[in-house]
């Protein structure tokens, strides 16, 4: 199982849709995706993570990074996971303060803040 | 000697063969099925931390895993060669080092985020993850 990447658009969000393991040797491919998109403009973005399988702190790292280039453009960075596998490493790592997981990308694309 | 031992080279690409050999022999050895998710994703971070480690200090040889099952509890050990790198190394790779350290230490932080039992050592090559599991259900009445 490797990693799978898809972009797609609603209205002003990009929602980053990403499956199989995100870890030490993938993660590097999710952090290109992140940062090609705010070099092209795509400063909201909701990451899809249900069909991920595995994520470790490499990957963790990588949405931290999307969220501050992101912010750097005044931009937004939602997760949406209802894995409590996945959950739970952010809950360890306190993330979940700073991220905002949403339970459908319906929710992750109306969320305003 | 250990139940299962894997030497690996310092590469990303090998880390998920660690977390997959190690969660058969964690299931094999009896570690509840519920635990699994925990073993796999512990020694996956060990396993990046070495990695991680090996790559900045320039060294050319394998990360250790040991895989061993006891009578009532599975430990695993993750080694490197760092400490070595640390002493022979001089000074030329401390910056590099220092980047590794900061990824290591959130890898450390979901390790002792997750497991109950790890220590963290040393031996002859370098440092070593030590995390252990039980294998039986804990007795109701002791």
């Amino acid at each position: 199982m490797d990693l799978s990447l898809s972009t797609r658009t609603v209205g002003d969000r990009t929602i980053v849709e990403v499956g199989g393991e995100i870890d030490v040797y993938t993660a590097p491919k999710l952090r290109e995706q992140l940062v090609e998109l705010v070099n092209d403009g795509s400063f909201h973005l909701v990451v899809d993570m249900e069909g991920v399988d595995f994520l470790d702190s490499t990957g963790l790292g990588v949405l931290v990074g999307g969220l501050k280039r992101v912010r750097a453009h005044e931009g937004s960075l939602r997760l949406v996971c209802n894995q409590e596998r996945i959950l739970k490493i952010f809950r360890i790592t306190g993330l979940t303060k700073v991220f905002p997981i949403h339970n459908s990308v319906d929710e992750a694309v109306a969320a305003t803040d | 000697m250990a139940t299962v031992e894997l030497r690996f080279s310092a590469l990303p690409e090998h880390v998920r063969t660690a977390r997959l050999v190690a969660a058969a022999v964690a299931r094999r050895a009896g570690v509840d099925e519920a635990v699994l998710d925990e073993v796999r994703l512990a020694v996956g971070e060990a396993c990046s931390r070495a990695v991680g480690l090996h790559q900045s200090g320039g060294l050319s040889s394998p990360v250790r895993v040991a895989l061993i099952e006891d009578d009532k509890k599975f430990a695993i050990e993750v080694g490197d060669d760092a400490a070595v790198a640390g002493e022979t190394g001089g000074t030329a790779v401390g910056g590099a080092a220092d980047g590794a350290e900061d990824e290591s230490d959130m890898g450390l932080a979901v390790i002792s985020g997750l497991v109950d039992d790890v220590e963290v050592l040393s031996d002859d090559h370098g440092g070593l993850i030590r995390m252990t599991w039980p294998t039986a259900p804990a007795p109701l009445f002791s």
